[in-house]
Formats: C-alpha cells, sequence, structure tokens
C-alpha cells in the first residue's frame, strides 16, 4: 500500500493530469486557489501550459482558444468567479467547446465566505447561461472522486463536445485526505473524434451522432468557430428550421445520453421505507447514518448523486421505487429537491437544507430520519 | 500569392464604410506576405469589426464582445505557429480594456487591428470609449461628460513593444499590416477610420481630418523602443523547459501498529505562528505510516502570523465517512483565541477526551481530563508547544506512538530542522 497525503483540490490537479490535459488557465480565488497552484507546479514541467489570467473572464478564455486549438482544457473557480464565467459558458455551450469548469463552491451569495463551504451554486450551474440549454455537473464526496469525476469531466467534454462542471466544494476541496492513488480505478480516456472528411464541416454531424466530430484551429484544413447562430458550416444563419434542428441537438445531444453517464453510490435496503437523496460532502454523513441505522436494526436507504445536471431521471426513480418517504439534504436552502419532486410526484418528500458555513452532522440527518 | 478574401462571402458594409478599405489591405499583406489560409486566423468579436473573420478563407474565431484577445491567446499558446490577427473595434476596446493592458504586458506575438471609427455603429451610433466629446452621437449628451482614451498611448505605457497609429485611408496600409503582422511579438494599430452609416450622418469627419489630427498626437510609429523584449510564448517555453517534472505524490508506506482500535479525533487548537497546520500534517502523516485513513480540516485567517490557527485531524482504521469532529479524543489547547473559535465543543465532552491545556489558556467547563503542561517553565518556544503535545500523545500511546511520529518528522522536516524536531520530542517527558 502506498498512500498519499492531499487536498481534494490537489487530487482535481492530479487526475487532469492523469486525462492528458494540456492548458489550465485560472484566477486565484479561496477556496479553489491550490488547483491552480498544484498545477502550475505540475504542468509546465510536464509540457502543458498554466497561466493567470487577468480575471475570470480572460482565464476561461483562454481555455477556449486553447480548447478549440485542441488541448483539453480545464479552469477552476468558486461561485464569484462562475458569475463572470457566464457568458463564456454560454459560448462554451453554443459553440460546442469540450471544457472543464471546477467550481469549488463557497457560501455565498456574492463575496459571501471564502473559507466556508456550501453547495449553494447548484442551480446556478445549471441554469447560468443565456439560453438555458443543459450543461453536465458531476459533484464529488471526497477526495477519491475529485480524482476520478475530474477524469470523468474530461471524457465527458471531450465526447459530447460541452462544457461540464467539476461541482466541489471548501469542505472537500480545502481538506487533505489519505489516498492511495495506484488502488483507484481511473476510467478510460476518452479523446473528442478528429474529423477525416475532405468537406469539414465544422458543425456538421454524421447520421447516427449528435455530436460534430472535431478539427483544431490551425489545422491543414479550415476551421470556424463562432458565439453566433450558426449552421453546420459555423457561419451565422437566420434559418428557423436549420436553428430548431441545433437547438434540439445541444439539448438531446445531453438529455439523451445521461443513462450512460449518471454516477451515483447506492445503498438501496430492502425493507427501508426511507430514502435519503443527497449529494457532495454531506453523502459522507449520510453514510455514516444509514450504517448506524442498520445496526440498530432501523435500515435506511441512501442515495448519492454524483452526476447531478443532465437529471438522472430513471437512475432516480429505480432507485426510490420501494420507498415511501424521501428526504432530500442539501447545503443550500433548497434546490435540488425540487428536481426530486419534479420525478417522483407519488413519493412524500421532504427537505432538509443548511448553509451557514456548517456541515450538516450525522446527528442533524438522524433527528430529520427520527422525526418520519 | 492569392487572394485569401472569401469570394462566397463578400464584405458586406455599408456604403463608404471604411472598414472595406481595412479588409482589403489586410488581404494585401497577406497575400504579400505568402500566407497560406491555414497558418492564420482571424480572431473576432462583435459589432462590425466581427464581421472581418467572414471575408477571409482563414481559420476563423468569432467570440464574445471584448473578449477577442483571451481566445487568440489561448490559441497562440497552443499553436505557436500560427499567425494570429484580431480584429476589434472601439466598442470591443471599451469592454476589453483589462485584456489589452494584459496583452500589452504580456506581449504573446498576436496582432490587433483596432477599427476605430468613434462609435457603436451596428446598435445605433452610441458613444464608445475614443468619441470625441463634441460629437453628436446616439448617447445623447452623455458623451460630452467623457474624456475619450489615446489607446496608443495607454498601450504604451502598458507595455506593448509595437504600437501604431494610422489612418484606414493611408495608402501604405497593406505594408504597415505585414510590418505588425511579421513583428514577434504583440503589435497594435489603432486605424482610424469613418462610420459612414452612422457616425458622419451627424458630424464632420473626412480622411483630411483624420490626417490632421493623427498628426497631432503624440507619435507611435511601429517599434517601441522602450518596450522591445522576448516574446511571451518563447519566452514560457525556455523557462518551463528548465523545470524539473513532478513525480505524482505516494510512497508513504504503512509500517507501524496504531495504538488504538478505533477513530480517533484530535483538534489542535491555537494561534498563528504555532505551527497548527505543520502539527496537524505530521500527525496526518504519522496515521499513514500506520495505514490509517486521515483527514485534516484547518481554520485559520487570511492574515499571516495574527488570529486563531485551528487544525483538526481525524485518523481511523475504517473509512472517515463524516469528516467533521463531534467528539474528540484529544484537544490540545495552546491558545486562547484557537479555544475560544471552537468553545460550543466543549459542553458536550466527557473524560474520554484527553485535553492538554498549556498553562493561561481558559477552557470552557466540561468533564474532560485535563493534562496541563506549563511550556514556558520547561523552557520550549510557542512555535513547538504543538509538536511537544503530539510528542506527550506518543509517550503515553494515545492517538500515536514515538514511532509514527518520527516516521512522520522524516516525512515533514528535512536536515537541521528534522534533527532538531527529533531532538525535542526525544527530550519531552511526562
Amino acid at each position: 500500500m502506498s498512500l498519499s497525503l492531499m487536498e481534494g483540490n490537489e487530487a482535481v490537479a492530479w487526475g487532469a493530469m492523469a486525462s492528458g490535459c494540456g492548458f489550465f488557465a485560472g484566477y486565484p480565488i479561496t477556496p479553489a486557489t491550490t488547483i491552480f497552484n498544484t498545477l502550475l507546479r505540475i504542468m509546465p514541467p510536464a509540457g502543458g501550459i498554466c497561466l493567470q489570467g487577468e480575471d475570470e473572464i480572460a482565464s476561461i478564455g483562454y481555455c477556449i482558444g486553447a480548447s478549440m486549438a485542441g488541448l483539453k482544457s480545464m479552469t477552476a473557480t468558486s461561485g464569484p468567479g462562475i458569475s463572470l464565467y457566464s457568458e463564456q459558458i454560454s459560448f462554451a455551450v453554443g459553440s460546442e467547446i469540450p471544457l472543464v469548469i471546477v467550481n469549488v463552491q463557497r457560501l455565498g451569495p456574492s463575496t459571501g465566505s471564502a473559507t466556508r463551504g456550501a453547495d449553494g451554486d447548484i442551480n446556478f450551474m445549471r441554469w447560468g447561461n443565456s439560453g438555458g440549454l443543459p450543461v453536465i455537473v458531476l459533484a464529488p464526496v471526497d477526495i477519491k472522486d475529485c480524482f476520478v469525476l475530474t477524469m470523468h469531466a474530461f471524457n465527458l467534454a471531450e465526447e459530447f463536445r460541452c462544457p461540464v462542471f467539476l461541482a466541489s466544494n471548501k469542505e472537500i476541496a480545502m481538506t487533505k485526505e489519505s489516498i492511495n492513488l495506484d488502488a483507484v480505478e481511473k476510467p478510460r480516456i476518452i479523446d473528442r473524434i478528429q474529423s477525416k472528411e475532405e468537406n469539414f464541416l465544422p458543425f456538421a454531424v454524421k447520421e447516427g451522432s449528435m455530436v460534430p466530430e472535431f478539427l483544431p484551429i490551425g489545422s491543414k484544413t479550415l476551421v470556424r468557430q463562432t458565439s453566433s447562430t450558426h449552421g453546420e458550416d459555423g457561419y451565422i444563419t437566420t434559418d428557423s428550421g436549420i436553428i430548431s434542428q441545433f437547438q434540439n441537438r445541444l439539448k438531446n445531444k445531453l438529455e439523451s445520453a445521461i443513462d450512460s453517464f449518471s454516477f451515483h453510490d447506492s445503498f438501496i435496503e430492502e425493507n427501508a421505507d426511507t430514502l435519503i437523496i443527497t449529494y457532495g460532502v454531506t453523502g459522507r454523513a449520510a453514510k455514516v447514518v444509514i450504517n448506524e441505522q442498520k445496526k440498530a436494526g432501523r435500515p435506511v436507504s441512501l442515495l448519492i448523486l454524483k452526476t447531478l445536471w443532465p437529471v438522472p431521471e430513471n437512475l432516480i426513480r429505480e432507485q426510490a421505487k420501494n420507498a415511501k418517504n424521501v428526504l432530500v439534504f442539501e447545503m443550500n436552502m433548497g434546490q435540488y429537491v425540487h428536481e426530486i419532486e419534479r420525478i417522483l410526484p407519488d413519493k412524500k418528500v421532504k427537505f432538509f437544507g443548511q448553509m451557514d458555513g456548517r456541515l450538516i452532522t450525522p446527528r442533524q440527518i438522524m433527528e430529520a430520519i427520527s422525526n418520519e | 500569392m492569392n487572394s485569401l478574401l472569401n469570394t462566397g462571402r463578400p464584405p458586406v458594409f455599408c456604403p463608404g464604410c471604411s472598414h472595406e478599405r481595412v479588409t482589403k489591405a489586410l488581404d494585401k499583406a497577406l497575400s504579400n506576405m505568402g500566407i497560406s489560409g491555414d497558418k492564420a486566423v482571424i480572431v473576432t468579436d462583435i459589432g462590425c469589426s466581427g464581421l472581418f473573420d467572414t471575408f477571409f478563407n482563414t481559420h476563423a474565431f468569432h467570440g464574445i464582445h471584448g473578449r477577442a484577445l483571451t481566445y487568440a491567446a489561448g490559441i497562440k499558446m497552443a499553436k505557436p505557429d500560427l499567425n494570429v490577427i484580431v480584429t476589434m473595434g472601439d466598442g470591443g476596446l471599451g469592454i476589453g480594456g483589462a485584456h489589452l493592458l494584459a496583452a500589452c504586458r504580456r506581449n504573446l506575438h498576436l496582432t490587433l487591428l483596432i477599427l476605430n471609427n468613434f462609435n457603436f455603429g451596428m446598435t445605433g451610433g452610441q458613444f464608445s470609449v475614443t468619441t470625441p466629446p463634441e460629437a453628436q452621437v446616439g448617447s445623447g449628451f452623455l458623451n460630452r461628460l467623457e474624456k475619450p482614451l489615446d489607446v496608443c498611448d495607454i498601450a504604451r505605457s502598458a507595455g506593448a513593444p509595437y504600437v501604431l497609429r494610422c489612418s484606414s485611408y493611408s495608402s501604405n496600409l497593406p505594408d504597415e499590416l505585414e510590418k505588425a503582422v511579421r513583428f514577434n511579438g504583440f503589435s497594435l494599430i489603432d486605424i482610424w477610420g469613418i462610420c459612414s452609416g452612422r457616425y458622419t450622418k451627424r458630424n464632420k469627419l473626412t480622411p483630411q481630418i483624420i490626417d490632421e489630427t493623427l498628426a497631432g498626437l503624440s507619435s507611435c510609429s511601429g517599434i517601441m523602443e522602450e518596450n522591445k523584449r522576448k516574446e511571451y510564448g518563447h519566452s514560457y517555453q525556455e523557462l518551463s523547459s528548465k523545470l524539473k517534472k513532478v513525480a505524482p505524490p505516494g510512497g508513504i508506506r504503512a509500517e507501524f501498529i496504531f495504538p488504538e482500535s478505533d477513530r480517533q479525533e484530535v483538534m489542535i487548537l491555537g494561534s498563528a505562528g504555532q505551527r497548527i497546520i505543520t502539527s496537524g500534517d505530521i500527525l496526518c502523516f504519522a496515521g499513514l505510516t500506520a495505514g490509517l485513513n486521515v483527514t485534516q480540516k484547518n481554520d485559520y485567517n487570511i492574515t499571516v502570523l495574527r488570529g486563531p490557527s485551528i487544525s483538526e485531524i481525524i485518523l481511523s482504521p475504517d473509512d472517515i465517512g463524516y469528516s467533521g469532529i463531534e467528539k474528540p479524543s484529544v484537544i490540545i489547547a495552546l491558545a486562547q483565541e484557537g479555544v475560544d473559535r471552537r468553545r460550543y465543543v466543549f459542553s458536550d465532552l466527557d473524560e474520554s477526551t484527553l485535553i492538554i491545556r498549556a498553562a493561561g489558556v481558559d477552557i470552557p467547563e466540561s468533564r474532560t481530563t485535563m493534562l496541563d503542561v506549563d511550556f514556558k517553565t520547561r523552557g520550549i518556544k510557542s512555535q513547538d508547544w504543538a509538536l511537544v503535545s503530539l510528542a506527550l500523545l506518543a509517550k503515553i500511546k494515545k492517538v500515536i506512538n514515538i514511532d509514527m511520529l518520527n516516521a512522520a518528522l522524516k516525512l515533514v522536516f528535512r536536515e537541521t530542522v528534522l534533527d532538531s524536531a527529533l531532538e525535542l520530542v526525544k527530550r519531552v517527558e511526562i
């Protein structure tokens, strides 16, 4: 056994390296800064490029340029930075730019508390782009997830050509934890498909596929990239038929594939009426609780979601099918619970939230259960 | 060399717009240089200057208003051999001010063409950062209240090594564009032009007036001697190639036996300067040498050497679920401000919690087991109190033992610091 001690943020950085990330740009912000610090230490000596932008907008702009020139790219920030990223995220959504965005969430609103954790940006990440088209959001629970889900985030960004968020939290990102990296099961690396077409059209999709093949800016074949509404050729279009097809494809390419990347941990007890649904660091406290409940002969089921967006609806329905009561725990004032209520209209769904910089404790979860 | 103009998409500017002259001049410059379409990218943003990428058979990147320089930088870093040409209007210039300053300071080999026509043409002729106060524009009286900026002076003082002012009507515009594109570093040309669709509807501006006005401004005719230096991309490669590769962390082997049977929670409550976080690290590494799962959370103010400093460590043979501390087995209380920040924890504790308390630290009423230590009388410096407390734990085989502690010290410290830490631990008596 070969152990090491690192923060969640360091694990994200090493996960990026293991994914073949060639470009990082970020602007310092607590609690995300140590991702930049780590990558600046390890990436340039390995031939990668790590930049500090003049601000957040520039940092993600650099990543967008580098990604379309062919490098796997990542940026990292916290809630205030995501606000500034917003216009560029919309660009990446609409122009199908592979990009990993780490959001190390801190207590908001606004400047909030730099060194206090929360999961307050869950809906913001999903809905904070103009046009409202879907993005992918993955939520790590611990340091191992920080490593593995970063790799999945890169894979998904490459496979679907879209921005993928890693919804970290100060409580995971800046907590040091033991890890045996050698023993972590790593996903196979996926790269964007390079087009071999003679008459390459940057936004054309092949029969049976919903994602355009890629060529980098600077390749032998000319490539057009644009933030404006475009046809297959990358030129502006006003044709509502083409526009409609394009918007539907952007939506469907992610939503129709969600079953293939519905990451989760589930602990379903046969005789349990109650199902806990949670995500992020709160999953750790919930796991303690269900273990204790089982020992005490009062089993409770638990579903920890690691893919939050698009909503893994089939997974949630399947896991909840035997439950009568569903308790949703979030480190915010109630966000994802509305998705659960929407998907499980026939269940009694209850919410427990806390957003004051403290972790939701096993004791609080226990109390909420015993009130059922 | 053939023209790179896209014959399928001819320029669509308003009649009399000077942008068309710049389009043709740029084509001539690229043709004269013998650059093929695949060796160049035109990066644009929003507005009339944002149409440029569509007129050329080159790589094209059209993005958000004011942000063109950010994409261009990413592209250039990824593809250093590509000729990266950015067009921007006086609108994008105003929005992307921070990016312009950064580009000047950074000196990446990009060419920025500012198509400066003194107003926002596309949205109805509102005032921009270059609109003269006396002009009649689409923003009512507002432009009368603000001073227009001189982008060349700004670029020069921000460190741009190549800055040129010129007119869209200049006969040697293709040559000037070529010189700028060839320049190995950041080059900026402030190209003054006429917006026939909006600006000259209500304001008098002719090629002659442009020439006369330019003649009265400070001279910016290309290379700025005071800003000459190495190109950023080359320097980046040069410096990063000298760095040593970093191996992934790991390599701590489990070799000692944990003196406890279950999860142990430790709180170290002190103040900045007492090496609280370092001691938390040491405790974690000690845990790793016994093959344990560990977590460590630290809490301190952003100021250095002021305020409370807290490290909360969990060592456990089982998976660590919840990473918060509710019932510590040990509290090391070394400074009042650290204790005060965790005051709420004490009331629930019983005698199973051991508190190592530095003399003079006041602890809320509790039923814990207390070990009072007068570090000062023992002649121990404040920065060593936390380490000595760990040594005390090791001596009584609480949470860690002496083998684990010494092995951890060897992982954290080097040379003389290590020697003195080992010596300090050795000397500690209960």
